[in-house]
This record gives structure tokens, C-alpha cells and sequence, in this order.
């Protein structure tokens, strides 16, 4: 199990769209390199890419405010 | 020399002390957002206080060495790695030819002053090397850093490293942070209930903040005096006749979000403004992540002018303690 963690501060969005659906649903499969969300931060957005492949389980809610290094999800 | 540029980071800019003296023709300072930081990070490794560095905000970047330097990192807690290995940041350490710097994440504070001796050699534009990138201007090539791009280095002066800045002397934001702030010549336009509150409220540092301002929300809408619309003015009733916007003041349009003027802002426009950030205040603000809580603190002018004086002699301890 592998935890992917947040590479900025900022807030993290688990869609690429307000009308789009999420990236990736809980139990997903993802491969290394997916993206699986954004953070905006400074009128950007950078996309988060899994760092491992497995299933995906989403521990930061869509819209949270996140830390740097804080964890966004279990991948395994 | 040159340093290569493996990752960008995600806004890393070349600044020194910034471009001043262009700011009545719309040409906004620049410079680093937190200037002790940068100087410090420059007396570090053996460079002039005012020599350019690397502004990382938020994300290092990962930078190769073509040649042996000496580098330290101050201002945020990024942590600095040397080929993988960790190092310290205030404290100056080598990176040897072939080497590569890159960084952990980030733990504390909003931006990292990078500081290689010799100093990135850009070319000076109006007087400074520092990066205005709404304006394509200065620093390198007029913008952030970019995969692939070859930093021009300076020659520098042959420094020891494990040369350190104690903790004691360095200086940061508190939680929440205390911006002191004077109020300005518009504070007539709120009523005394919402300064009032302005004051009492916690306000969080938005996402969006950035060099241009850092906008604040969260505290109550500000309740202005009625007054009939001056001829020039917009229809809001935070709006004035276009006035100039010193370096550090609080405009708040609508009435509902504090936005402070930081090194790249606009210099004039129509929004009133409550007030202004000290000066001694502004590199604080530099080192504020997103939804960080803040307060805005009243002070008079000579409690400013005191505040500047006790940064400066902060500043002169520091440089005796090396």
C-alpha cells in the first residue's frame, strides 16, 4: 500500500470540471502516471499523478484545503 | 557556469531586491517577496545582499550543477536535497559538479530563496534582475523557469559551508499571522462599526494569492458611509477616483475581500483602500500558504517607522553572527 501525497498546498479537487465526473471513483484501478486530481493554488491547477498503480482509495475530500505532503489517497 | 534545469518547480523565478524607482509609469517593484530571507540566503554562500537567487513558492525545483558551488536555502522549511541526501536549510552546503539539487516537501512558510555564489548572472533591465512575469520582464527571459532551461551563473568568492543562520534570528509569520497595518487616507469610507470588526476578524489566506496581491476572505463584508458618487468614480461604493496603490496597501473591493498589494502589483486603480501593510510586515506575507489564518493589527506611523528600525537591526545581528 502506497500513499499518495499532496505536492503543494492548496486545495485539491478530485474533478477536472464542476460538471465533469470525478477522475477516479474509490476501488478504482490506476496505473503510475494517471491523474487522479488537481490543486489549485495561485489561479493554477496542478495535476496529481499516482505514483504506483493498484486501487485507489481517496482519503482527502473533494474541495479540502490540503498541505503539502499531506496524503490524498492509499494506492494497493 | 551554468545550472540546468531538470523540473521547474511551479513558479520559480529569478529576483534580487527588486526594480524601485519605475512605479509612477506602471513598472511595479518585483523582487523577492521575502527580502531578509533572500539577503540572508546570499550572505550564506559568500554573495553581495542584493545578488539574484532563485524564488521557489510552494515546489523546488531540481536543478543540475555543471560546475562546484555553494548553495543555501532560506526562508521556507523546503527541504534541500544533494543528490538525495538531505541537507539543512539557513545553512550554506556544496553542490559538486554533476550533482543535482532537488527538494522534499514543503513543511513550513510559502517561499524558498535559493542562493548560489556568484549569483544567477541574467542580464539587468532597469536596474534590477529580478523576474516580472506579467510584463515579460527581467530575470530570465521575462518569466518563470522551464524544463530545459540553462541558468548563467556568476563567478563566485570561494566560501566555507556549514555557515548558519540560528533559528533564533530568523523570522516568520505566527498563527495566525499579525499583519500591522496603518489606516490609510480612504478609512473614512467604512463605518467605525466594520474597522471595527475589520480588526477583530481571522481572515484566511485565499488559494489564489499570489506576487501580485494576497487576497484574504472569510472576515464580514465591510458597511461603507453613504455618500453620493463622486464624478469618476464607479457605482460601488468601494469604488474612488482612480488613485495611486503604494507597495503594501489593502484595497478591498465590494467591501468583501482584503487584497494586499505585493512586489508585482498594478500601481493605481479605483478601489479604495483601508489602509497599508508596514513594511517591516511585507515579507511575512510572503511566507503565507493558502487558508493560513491572519489578523490585521492597528499601528500608528511611529510604531511603523520602529518596526523598520527593529528589522534593521535584526538584519545587522545577523550579519554579525557570521
Amino acid at each position: 500500500m502506497a500513499q499518495l501525497l499532496s505536492p503543494l498546498p492548496g486545495t485539491f479537487y478530485r474533478r477536472p470540471a464542476p460538471d465533469k465526473p470525478v477522475y477516479k471513483n474509490d476501488g478504482d484501478k490506476v496505473a503510475k502516471g494517471d491523474v487522479v486530481g488537481l490543486i489549485e493554488v495561485m489561479k493554477s491547477f496542478t495535476e496529481v499523478k499516482a505514483d504506483a498503480a493498484g486501487r485507489i482509495k481517496f482519503i482527502a475530500e473533494n474541495e479540502e484545503p490540503v498541505m503539502a505532503g499531506q496524503p490524498l489517497a492509499d494506492i494497493g | 557556469m551554468a545550472i540546468k534545469v531538470i523540473k521547474p518547480g511551479l513558479s520559480t523565478t529569478v529576483q534580487d531586491l527588486g526594480r524601485p524607482g519605475y512605479y509612477h509609469i506602471g513598472i511595479p517593484v518585483s523582487g523577492g517577496m521575502d527580502r531578509l530571507a533572500l539577503k540572508c540566503a546570499n550572505l550564506l554562500v559568500g554573495n553581495k545582499e542584493g545578488a539574484a537567487v532563485l524564488e521557489a513558492v510552494f515546489m523546488g525545483p531540481e536543478l543540475q550543477f555543471t560546475e562546484d558551488a555553494v548553495v543555501a536555502v532560506t526562508g521556507a522549511e523546503l527541504p534541500p536535497l544533494v543528490n538525495g541526501e538531505p541537507r539543512e536549510t539557513w545553512t550554506s552546503f556544496k553542490v559538486k559538479k554533476g550533482q543535482t539539487l532537488s527538494f522534499g516537501f514543503l513543511k513550513k512558510g510559502a517561499r524558498a530563496y535559493i542562493a548560489i555564489s556568484g549569483g544567477i548572472d541574467v542580464p539587468v533591465v532597469l536596474g534590477s534582475r529580478s523576474t516580472y512575469a506579467l510584463g515579460a520582464l527581467g530575470g530570465f527571459k521575462g518569466r518563470k523557469l522551464d524544463v530545459g532551461d540553462r541558468l548563467p551563473v556568476g563567478k563566485g568568492r570561494v566560501v566555507k559551508e556549514g555557515r548558519r543562520i540560528p533559528e533564533k534570528l530568523r523570522r516568520s509569520p505566527g498563527a495566525p499571522a499579525e499583519l500591522r497595518m496603518v489606516p490609510g487616507l480612504y478609512w473614512h469610507r467604512i463605518t467605525e462599526a466594520a474597522g471595527k470588526q475589520f480588526f477583530s476578524d481571522t481572515w484566511k489566506v485565499a488559494p489564489e494569492a499570489d506576487r501580485i496581491g494576497y487576497r484574504f476572505r472569510g472576515g464580514k463584508p465591510l458597511d461603507f458611509v453613504p455618500r453620493e458618487q463622486p464624478f469618476g468614480a464607479g457605482s460601488d461604493p468601494s469604488n474612488i477616483v482612480d488613485a495611486c496603490y503604494p507597495y503594501g496597501s489593502i484595497q478591498v473591493p465590494g467591501g468583501t475581500e482584503p487584497i494586499v498589494l505585493h512586489r508585482d502589483a498594478v500601481s493605481g486603480g479605483g478601489y479604495f483602500m483601508v489602509g497599508t501593510v508596514i513594511s517591516a510586515d511585507m515579507d511575512l506575507i510572503g511566507q503565507l500558504q493558502p487558508h493560513t489564518p491572519a489578523r490585521f493589527v492597528e499601528v500608528t506611523m511611529a510604531q511603523a517607522l520602529k518596526a523598520r528600525n527593529d528589522q534593521t537591526k535584526l538584519y545587522d545581528k545577523i550579519k554579525s553572527s557570521l
